[in-house]
């Protein structure tokens, strides 16, 4: 893994953790969506702070598709999963929500976990190769690292 | 009755977001490195690759189903159930499709890592 693909996954957890604050932000001002009344979604889809956590959540997607092009889905599902610790922090400083200490505990879980998997690689090598695909031209399947380290 | 309901609306949302990131995967998979590819070929390249699998679609098709069955779910049920279970289950979920599906090598460290991320998201979701 290279500095250039640690921050991917780093933005995969600010886009993703910042886009879920916006768009509970801009919920608060929102009236309930239940199912007889699924016409205030679109009420929703006006109010500035849940366009902005649109955004964010498309580059979310972007950085999550870009993650998972060079690394397993086992390494970036629980690397990424301090998002729920990002989001926790500015449910606190921006939302002014109160956090239990169960939360704290569940916060703890996460972090070690997140430390557990990134100390392992981010790709095994039992995968299919993608020459065997139709969408990308034949060829050996790239050294992703040694091909960083190389240019 | 509604109990059935709800479960069986979590365990479509469980489903369709395992399916949903699996595909995902395997799509980014075939691709090939994104960063490489920029590089190497350009920006429009990486584009055109990505808007023309269709496996991707499938991928993004199962994680709405996901989000509407979610919604469904919630209508039903309290989130205090409902988020827990859905959000603990689908990275098992997640895992064992990865194994089975993507073949990745799913050793002791990963499965350490998913159980722990599983227990603090349940620890989060429930209070």
């Amino acid at each position: 893994m290279t500095l250039r693909k640690y921050l991917v996954i780093l933005s995969v957890v600010l886009f993703g953790s910042v886009g879920d604050a916006f768009l509970a932000r801009g919920m608060r001002h929102v009236a309930a969506i239940d199912i007889h009344h699924l016409g205030n979604v679109f009420v929703a889809l006006a109010n500035p702070f849940v366009i902005v956590g649109i955004f964010f959540l498309l580059a979310f997607m972007a950085s999550y598709m870009t993650a998972l092009s060079f690394a397993d889905l086992t390494y970036v599902l629980p690397a990424t999963a301090i998002s729920y610790v990002v989001m926790i922090l500015l449910s606190i400083f921006w939302l002014h929500e109160h956090v239990s200490p169960q939360r704290w505990v569940g916060v703890a879980f996460i972090v070690i976990g997140v430390g557990v998997v990134a100390g392992g690689p981010s790709r095994t090598e039992d995968y299919p190769a993608p020459d065997s695909c139709s969408e990308v031209p034949p060829g050996p399947v790239p050294e992703y690292d040694a091909i960083e380290e190389g240019a | 009755m509604k109990t059935f309901y709800t479960w069986l609306c979590i365990f479509i949302t469980v489903f369709a977001a395992a399916a949903g990131d699996v595909l995902v995967a395997l799509a980014m998979r075939r691709i090939g490195d994104l960063v490489d590819l920029r590089r190497r070929h350009g920006f429009l390249t990486v584009v055109l690759r990505v808007l023309s699998s269709a496996v991707l679609f499938g991928g993004i098709f199962f994680m709405a189903v996901a989000f509407f069955s979610n919604l469904v779910g919630l209508s039903w049920a309290d989130l205090s159930l409902v988020g827990p279970a859905s959000a603990a289950l689908t990275f098992v979920a997640n895992a064992l499709g990865a194994k089975f599906f993507l073949h990745e090598n799913v050793d002791r460290r990963r499965w350490l890592a998913t159980m722990l991320v599983c227990c603090g998201v349940l620890l989060l979701t429930r209070s």
